[in-house]
């Protein structure tokens, strides 16, 4: 299908505009035509491009190729702090007819080559001038892009964040970058931006680093960055320097293989093949080598309207969406004008976790911090253990000398509770038993404040009935943190049965300041990440239990792209946790979660994972761990099926295939958050996979994972119905 | 005092001087900041002047004449860190109104000269089109009520019609005379080349249109002619001689220069392109303010033993055309002199109030190299609220300088 077939309409484009001044530089025969994009707002919303920013490009280059006198050169830079960020991804949402996506997306595809090759070509009519990329600041996609199909470029020191985020979300760089950029700085380095940066939490490149990693020709401080790049294109147009000539030649055929087979390796390393686009991606790059421009282009624009269409984007635009926007103004919460200021923190316990909670405590919210236990040298060690963090803080230079200075004397042990009476808040992370916890509060209430909030870090635990006992039982509620705390950005905030709304809104102010999403869930037992991950390890575990070989078992969720295996992830949690989390949940629900008999034996034996590095360094699955978590097999199959009769396959002897185990596992994710919804636990089905994305690193393709089980049948095929309509977060049907 | 002054002043020299193109209010820097046109010559300067590590900058003295806003905050120190410059260079503001930039270099050139200080910024910036004059000013009440200013002294244009009242020879045919000159004068100098090695390229962004790169001063107007002049309308009083073609505009612009003691500047490698002999400073009616040069510079003269037969070159602020023609009527000069503003003035180039002092000592620097035959040359303006400002400096091309005669 052609261009003209097609007519881009996208009416709520916010358009970046494309203005040329001519500026003139001593020694240069004609002007030089300064181009600004620039959509007209301020640097919170950074210019990208849509159909009409592209058409205003040619319409530029057509004025600029008009001018009079000839210009020397064309230079393009951005408003201030943002060169562009790429294409607006509103436009693919913004097509509701199913049929129009990869049209639309074809020529969109098309249409932004011609822009960028008009631009960055130089050629005017039958001249050609030089093209110059004077890259300001923020530079992401499209624009760095159309920076690549200039001749030269400049790159500002104070970049905060250039890359190609394509992969990330489901796409391929498309416009140019997979072609330009392997030319430019070797298929090897090309790998680094267009793949593995993407698939590693998405992570940026600043100005010093693009430019080590050859994306510049020159590094130029921000402070006059654009009167000094014009002064450097001023001296590449008297050919007083050369660029090309500096930069390091790009090695080809036997190291171009050995790159795209790297490549390789690291894809199916993170996805397995779960997700099309790094595998495009790589296509490209091959193709790079040797392609002609046109046809490179061309391969672009074909991979990007097949994965325009893939169910996989979707998800990924969904999830995008869900941890810019919804990550950041919890669904449900109360006004945050209810909260109420917290400077001093309490933090019952000195163990691990509570050294965890008052280290992020201490370094968000800036205040004083006191931990209690009753024993003085598990106290001292803890205190011990929150200082010696805040130097590495300072090792790592993420704090200064001084923060470090204040930090440290803000964090101080007490071995009574006496200690919170002016506390606002105090958190406790004592041992997991209700009884034990319940104390605690009550120790707590008869010295704090009526309006002190009072949190528990329980996993799995009834909030409510922690505050059963209490004369102020609206001020308790759950904080629930992810291992290690310092990483996971997610927090479930809990409401119990009387938290009042100046409880809640206090709570997630506190998990705003200390950098967190969070998401408000009600007070079931181990609220939404533990129940679903529990959920779906039990179906594993029982597959293992019922004869699948182990590294099988493991393996049998690989085509799902998920950050870590399931036993790998147990290895992380730790098998007491995981123990404690799923025996409160069979407890609340014995029909749905398993007797967790085997992670018992794995954590009577004193395993923490099933895993065990070899002589060599490699992982090997422990055969003691092994046979702990097996040992119901021989039982299994000399008793009947009465003594297993739980869970999914219970008393089959037939161990299940790798495929079975998927499916089994994915029903039961099915099932439990279609159970998780009705009980309300959260608002609405986008609040699970904002916790799976957050809280569990589950992947974008996936959606967080409610889109997985609905594009693929699963949520229809076990509860009748589907999370979310078709065209949300799946494709339209 | 100093020990670095072993015990007498030290010379102090000129090293070098650069500034922004300057721009009419609501022009090519409507939607540029203040601070931002500072920067930029602070960062020029260093960068001309690679042998001077920026550690070894003692101070930073930016002149503003309104200290609000972008200017406000102590501006001296905000674009020292902005500029880049070690976190160990100080900074301050300075306000004198239009001699801000000339008491940035004084001050900080007698610190040096007293061995506080090795090398000094020196500086000033105006946006009058952000920040108009009088702006947030809070006059006390006691002013009027006591007579203690005329309610002319308020309005420069008042105070230069006051002039024209008190010299009735300076008639507006004169000042009109004066100011065609200085257009032609600039257009000349631009033309000669002779303007733009001294100015550094500011990037300017507009909203509507993008970046542009000033590179020009944007108030001259060489089509400017006499018959145009006369008939400008009198803003300051009906019928009477002070037009927007005989007075400097309301403009935007910044300047700075490096000054260093005589001995540092030699063993850091640096230019001396001229000698500070001395400078004075003197208050008069702040009804007729543009009067305040004629006794700044007697005062300049009689303080370093020179006479006005001694100064082959002046760079004197064209406020008002009739403010220059007093001083020259003063000592005796002919209008069209040739030793005065050679580049011409404020009245075409545009009058950013704290910044343009330093741009009559940067001019100055380089007429001294077009003369080596002039040994002294000064520099003059008139202040608001009655008072003027004069520097003194010699020229090291001179003869007597450059076989080590008397330095006066």
């Amino acid at each position: 299908m052609s261009d003209d077939e097609v007519t881009l309409e996208f009416p709520d484009e916010v358009v970046t505009a494309t203005h040329v001044r001519y500026v003139t530089l001593p020694g240069v025969a004609g002007p030089v035509a300064l181009v600004t994009l620039d959509n007209g707002l301020d640097h919170t919303r950074p210019s990208t491009f849509g159909p009409a920013g592209l058409r205003g490009i040619l319409t530029a280059v057509d004025e600029i190729e008009a001018h009079q006198p000839p210009v020397a050169a064309i230079a393009v830079t951005g408003k201030p702090f943002i060169f562009a960020v790429g294409a607006d991804l509103a436009f693919r949402s913004s097509i509701t007819d199913p049929a129009a996506v990869r049209p639309a997306l074809e020529a969109l595809g098309r249409l932004g080559h011609e822009a960028f090759v008009r631009l960055g070509s130089g050629r005017l009519g039958e001249r050609r001038v030089p093209t110059f990329a004077l890259v300001n600041g923020a530079v992401l996609g499209g624009g760095l892009e159309l920076a690549l199909h200039c001749d030269y470029r400049a790159l500002s020191s104070g970049i905060p964040m250039l890359a190609l985020p394509e992969v990330f979300l489901g796409l391929v760089p498309a416009w140019g970058g997979s072609q330009l950029l392997p030319n430019l700085v070797g298929p090897q380095r090309a790998i680094k931006i267009i793949l593995d940066n993407p698939l590693s939490q998405n992570r940026m490149l600043k100005g010093p680093q693009a430019f080590e990693l050859g994306l510049g020709d020159v590094l130029l401080e921000p402070a006059d960055f654009l009167e000094e790049a014009l002064t450097w294109v001023g001296r590449v147009l008297r050919g007083e320097i050369d660029p090309v000539a500096a930069r390091t030649p790009v090695e080809r055929s036997a190291a171009w293989a050995a790159a795209i087979s790297a490549g390789h390796e690291l894809a199916d390393g993170r996805l397995h093949g779960a997700a099309p686009a790094p595998y495009r991606a790589l296509d490209l790059i091959a193709l790079a080598e040797t392609a002609t421009r046109a046809d490179g282009f061309e391969a672009e624009t074909q991979a990007l309207a097949d994965l325009s269409v893939s169910g996989e984007l979707v998800a990924g635009l969904y999830a995008f969406d869900l941890v810019q926007k919804r990550a950041r103004r919890p669904v449900g919460g109360p006004d945050p004008a209810l909260a109420r200021p917290v400077t001093k923190v309490g933090v019952v316990g000195a163990g691990l976790m509570a050294s965890q909670l008052a280290l992020v405590f201490a370094h968000r919210l800036e205040v004083p911090v006191v931990l209690t236990d009753l024993d003085a040298t598990r106290l001292d060690a803890g205190v011990a253990a929150v200082h010696r963090e805040i130097d590495n803080l300072l090792l790592r230079r993420r704090i200064t000398a001084d923060q470090a200075g204040r930090y440290k004397a803000n964090v101080t042990g007490s071995l009574t509770k006496d200690a919170f009476a002016d506390a606002d808040l105090v958190i406790e992370a004592v041992f997991e038993d209700l009884s034990i916890k319940q104390k605690v509060f009550a120790e707590l209430e008869a010295v704090v404040s009526p309006q002190a909030v009072l949190l528990t870090n329980t996993s799995a635990l009834s909030v409510s009935e922690m505050a059963t006992h209490l004369a102020h039982p609206e001020r308790v509620a759950g904080l629930h943190f992810f291992n290690p705390v310092a990483v996971l950005p997610l927090v479930e905030v809990v409401r119990a049965e009387r938290t009042d709304d100046a409880t809640v809104a206090t709570t997630l102010a506190v998990a705003k300041a200390l950098k967190k999403n969070a998401v408000l869930v009600a007070d079931q037992p181990a609220f939404v990440v533990n129940r679903l991950l529990t959920r779906f390890l039990g179906e594993v575990l029982a597959a293992a239990e019922q004869g699948t070989p182990l590294d099988e078992v493991d393996h049998a969720l690989d085509p799902l792209g998920l950050p870590m295996s399931p036993l790998t992830l147990l290895a992380l949690v730790g098998p007491p946790v995981a123990l404690h989390v799923a025996e409160t949940l069979h407890t609340a629900f014995p029909d749905r979660f398993r007797e967790p008999s085997s992670l018992a034996r794995l954590v009577e034996a004193g395993k923490g994972s099933i895993y065990t590095a070899g002589p060599d360094g490699t992982q090997t699955i422990d055969p003691e761990a092994a046979a702990a978590l097996r040992a119901a097999v021989a039982a299994g199959r000399t008793s009947t099926s009465t003594a297993n009769g739980n869970g999914s396959g219970g008393g089959s002897t037939v161990a299940p295939s790798a495929a079975e185990v998927r499916e089994a596992a994915l029903r039961a994710l099915a099932e439990e958050i279609h159970l998780m919804l009705a009980e309300k636990v959260v608002a609405e089905a986008p609040d699970i996979d904002l916790c799976m994305i957050l809280g569990a690193g589950w992947p974008f393709h996936l959606g967080g994972i409610t889109p997985y089980l609905d594009r693929t049948g699963v949520s229809e095929a076990v509860t009748g119905e589907r999370f979310t309509p078709p065209g949300v977060a799946t494709l339209p049907v | 005092m100093f020990g670095s002054a072993r015990g007498q002043v030290r010379d102090v020299v000129f090293v070098d001087g650069v500034r922004t193109p300057f721009g009419k209010a609501k022009g090519v820097y409507a939607e540029t900041r203040a601070d931002d046109l500072i920067v930029r010559v602070i960062r020029e300067l260093l960068r001309r002047n690679p042998s001077l590590p920026a550690a070894r900058v003692d101070e930073v003295a930016i002149a503003a004449t309104t200290q609000i806003g972008d200017q406000g905050l102590t501006i001296g120190r905000t674009a020292a860190i902005l500029a880049g410059l070690p976190e160990s260079v100080p900074g301050y503001s300075v306000d004198r109104m239009c001699a801000g930039a000339v008491t940035a270099v004084t001050t900080t050139a007698s610190s040096i000269a007293v061995g506080a200080y090795d090398v000094a910024i020196a500086g000033g910036v105006e946006h009058m089109g952000r920040h108009p004059m009088g702006e947030g000013a809070d006059i006390n009440p006691r002013f009027i009520a006591e007579r203690l200013v005329d309610p002319s002294a308020l309005i420069m244009g008042s105070t230069a019609e006051n002039l024209h009242d008190r010299f009735p020879a300076i008639t507006r045919a004169r000042a009109d005379a004066y100011a065609l000159a200085s257009q032609e004068k600039v257009a000349k100098a631009y033309a000669n080349g002779q303007i733009q090695p001294d100015l550094v390229p500011m990037a300017a962004r507009h909203a509507d249109t993008g970046w542009d790169l000033v590179t020009t001063d944007e108030p001259p107007r060489p089509s400017t002619t006499l018959e145009g002049l006369a008939g400008l309308r009198t803003p300051f009083r009906p019928h009477g001689r002070v037009t927007a073609g005989n007075a400097a505009g309301i403009n935007d612009g910044a300047t700075g220069c490096v000054l260093a003691a005589a001995e540092v500047a030699a063993e850091l490698g640096l230019p001396a392109k001229m000698r500070l002999v001395g400078y004075g400073f003197t208050g008069v009616g702040p009804d007729v303010m543009g009067i305040g040069p004629i006794p700044s510079t007697e005062r300049a003269l009689a303080r370093t033993g020179l006479s006005i037969d001694d100064i082959g070159l002046f760079e004197l602020n064209e406020a008002f055309a009739v403010q220059v023609l007093a001083f020259l009527d003063h000592f005796g000069i002919a209008d069209e002199d040739p030793r005065v503003n050679p580049y011409g003035g404020a009245i075409a180039l545009g009058h950013p109030l704290a910044s343009s002092g330093v741009r009559l000592m940067t001019q100055l620097a380089r007429h001294f190299v077009e003369h080596p035959e002039v040994r002294y040359g000064l520099t003059a303006m008139c202040v608001g609220l009655g008072m003027g400002a004069t520097t003194i400096w010699e020229n090291p091309h001179h003869p007597a300088v450059t076989s080590g005669g008397d330095a006066g």
